[in-house]
């Protein structure tokens, strides 16, 4: 076990490596500072800048001192869109709101989609079976961003000029002060988080439901689960203990193949619903050619993403005793 | 039908299967995959139960055992098995008897065991839903399976995982699970077909040492007849979803009376009995599609005993010299004659 979790992982140095050189290559094909900076400064800014970044060094140095930096998460070049504040206080600030919005979402679609596959597997091929199909169909095949704008009008406007009761704020306002934990988690979460927590699940229902029901159909074919119910196992049994288990394998690897879509997915939720989380800073920083923000985001996000992956690998052997011989 | 005088009322019969006709309600219309079976088994007899793939051996089996997808399978007729008809007993009912006094071993060893569960934890399953015994007693008698299947270092396999046995043992394990709890029948569906020869015949004596130790009546299905003749003592031949031949094993291979039976014998290869540069006999064409039944005989289209009538009128099954036959004109008989 342990030294199939050792392997996995000397696997994903090499990937990780690989990323960041391709990334601060990426970064570095128009000069930053330049496009930064403008025409207008002097020969002698631009030199100081320079200086200042470290980009005068020689890219192997910067390579590596950049991922001493990634490693240590050690962040505190000072934004260049941000007087004054270092890149990981950025990121400090905006991780929290990310995640507010991004973990609950995740958690939720995963526990809907399955609990709906299981639904659907248990009546498979009768009526509701075939019509949580096709709701899921039907829900994949609308845009996200028709989700995001019908989402935003039902959930403020509408629900107001009908109920008279405005419990979601389309726009973060910022916080009245200090709020405590608990404030957060009672007032800010559910008004500002909770649509488009909604939203983001209900887009990823679809797609999420259609592909787990399919992993359990497939399970439901299987010779065990004859054998199963020829020992006189019962339905629900056969559905919970002998499905569900094979079936973790493929479910955890959704999951975490959902974790990406969930970052790039929040890009458009943090800017159409103004959360100040990282996909929106990060969206900023590119617009605004803030370089140092571009490159440790970047950096944080292929290292979250091979994390994921890892813990994929790892989880993969707790619920199949035949990886971890292999 | 007329072969219910048979055995039917014998004090010691498991199971009898009286008419039984399995259909599947597909996108095409129903397809009738059994039609009008019927057969008994005894306690503690060793029947076969013969056919080339597609015959309908698979869903007779799983018929019993009711198996098959119920919302898409309808039957008819009657099986019989300790006082009730299986096909009228709800869900609940058929999961007590299930692993409980109706076992089943499946043709796939390599598939058949659930590969993220322990084999002690797969033993253990079965005595959970029909034994009373506690946690250490199960994982004794687990064990005394495991040594009773003849599967070496059975307290080391019992915290093992399917892939790291090989598939003869796998199918020793399928045994001892389907024997956990002592059932009056066990269905083996092609238990060796999918295992090589040497461990074919090693299963097959378990099997039948096995039978004698514990009195189980078991069901063989296989389309091996090298294999009914080690072990069967009873023969029942299925054809296109019919039963087409019923006989004791002796009767049978040294005089079949359906040509189909007879044609099956032929195209066995035997050492010795070959006369140098002849071929192999083959039975000529196709088993008819289940759309496309014939109207009269179901084999008539491939028999070599055919006339007019076989294709006009459906054969009913009827004893012929002491077996049931489903022939107007059985080998041997005056009326046989070859075409």
């Amino acid at each position: 076990m342990w030294a199939y979790v050792t392997r996995r992982i000397l696997y994903n140095v090499p990937v990780f490596l690989g990323i960041v050189l391709f990334v601060m290559l990426a970064l570095r094909v128009r000069d930053p500072v330049n496009s930064h900076l403008g025409k207008v400064k002097s020969e002698q800014e631009i030199k100081q800048l320079r200086k200042e970044m470290g980009l005068d060094r020689p890219f192997h140095i910067q390579y590596f001192s950049f991922l001493g930096d990634v490693c240590t998460l050690n962040f505190d070049d000072e934004c260049w869109d941000h007087p004054g504040r270092s890149v990981g206080e950025v990121m400090g600030e905006s991780i929290g709101p990310s995640l507010a919005l991004t973990l609950p979402a995740l958690v939720l679609t995963t526990l809907i989609s399955v609990s709906i596959s299981l639904v659907s597997a248990w009546f498979r091929g009768r009526w509701m079976d075939k019509a949580l199909v096709i709701t899921a169909v039907l829900g994949m095949s609308v845009s996200f961003l028709v989700y995001i704008v019908v989402g935003q009008y039902m959930g403020t406007t509408w629900l107001k000029e009908h109920t008279g009761f405005a419990p979601f704020a389309v726009s973060f306002g910022g916080y009245d002060g200090e709020p405590t934990a608990m404030e957060m988690l009672l007032e800010v979460w559910p008004h500002y988080y909770l649509l488009p927590v909604l939203i983001s699940v209900i887009v990823a229902m679809g797609y999420d439901t259609r592909f787990y029901r399919a992993v359990m159909v497939e399970e439901s074919a299987r010779d065990y689960i004859t054998t199963a119910r020829a020992k006189g196992a019962s339905r629900v049994k056969v559905l919970f203990v002998h499905m569900l288990k094979n079936a973790m394998i493929p479910i955890i690897t959704r999951v975490v193949i959902t974790i990406p879509f969930l970052i790039t997915g929040s890009f458009l939720l943090e800017s159409y619903f103004g959360i100040p989380g990282m996909g929106r800073e990060l969206l900023t920083a590119v617009n605004h050619g803030d370089f140092p923000v571009v490159q440790a985001f970047t950096a944080v996000f292929a290292l979250v993403y091979i994390l994921s992956n890892l813990l994929t690998d790892v989880l993969y052997a707790v619920f199949d005793p035949r990886v971890r011989l292999s | 039908m007329s072969d219910d005088k048979t055995t039917q009322n014998s004090p010691q019969t498991v199971l009898s299967v009286q008419d039984l006709c399995t259909s599947f309600r597909t996108d095409d219309g129903l397809i009738n995959a059994v039609k009008n079976v019927s057969f008994e088994l005894a306690a503690g007899e060793f029947v076969g139960l013969v056919g080339e793939s597609g015959c309908g051996k698979s869903v007779t089996s799983k018929s019993i055992m009711r198996l098959l997808p119920d919302h898409i399978t309808e039957y008819s007729g009657a099986i019989e098995f300790g006082g009730t008809n299986l096909l009228e007993l709800p869900e609940k009912g058929m999961q007590e008897i299930r692993g409980n006094r109706i076992a089943m071993i499946f043709q796939e060893p390599m598939t058949a065991l659930n590969p993220v569960f322990t084999i002690g934890w797969q033993l253990n399953e079965a005595l959970l839903y029909h034994t009373k015994l506690g946690k250490a007693e199960r994982r004794d008698r687990a064990i005394e399976l495991l040594k009773m299947v003849e599967i070496p270092l059975p307290e080391q396999r019992y915290d093992e995982y399917p892939h790291q046995l090989s598939g003869g043992m796998r199918q020793r394990v399928l045994i001892a699970i389907a024997l956990a709890c002592e059932p009056e029948l066990l269905i083996a569906d092609e238990p060796t077909t999918a295992l090589d020869v040497t461990i074919q015949a090693q299963i097959l004596k378990l099997m039948r040492d096995l039978q004698e130790k514990t009195n189980t009546a078991i069901l063989l299905i296989t389309h091996d007849l090298g294999v009914v003749a080690q072990t069967c003592s009873r023969v029942v031949v299925m054809y296109a979803g019919q039963v087409v031949e019923q006989a004791s094993s002796s009767d049978l291979f040294h005089r079949p009376r359906h040509p189909y039976s007879k044609a099956l014998l032929e195209s066995i290869p035997r050492s010795g009995k070959k006369k140098k540069g002849q071929r192999l006999a083959t039975i000529p064409g196709l088993v008819p599609t289940l759309q496309m039944m014939p109207s009269g005989c179901r084999f008539a289209d491939r028999c070599d005993y055919k006339q007019d009538r076989c294709v006009d009128e459906q054969p009913e099954i009827g004893l012929t010299e002491e077996r049931l036959v489903r022939c107007h004109f059985p080998v041997g008989s005056a009326e046989a004659s070859e075409a």
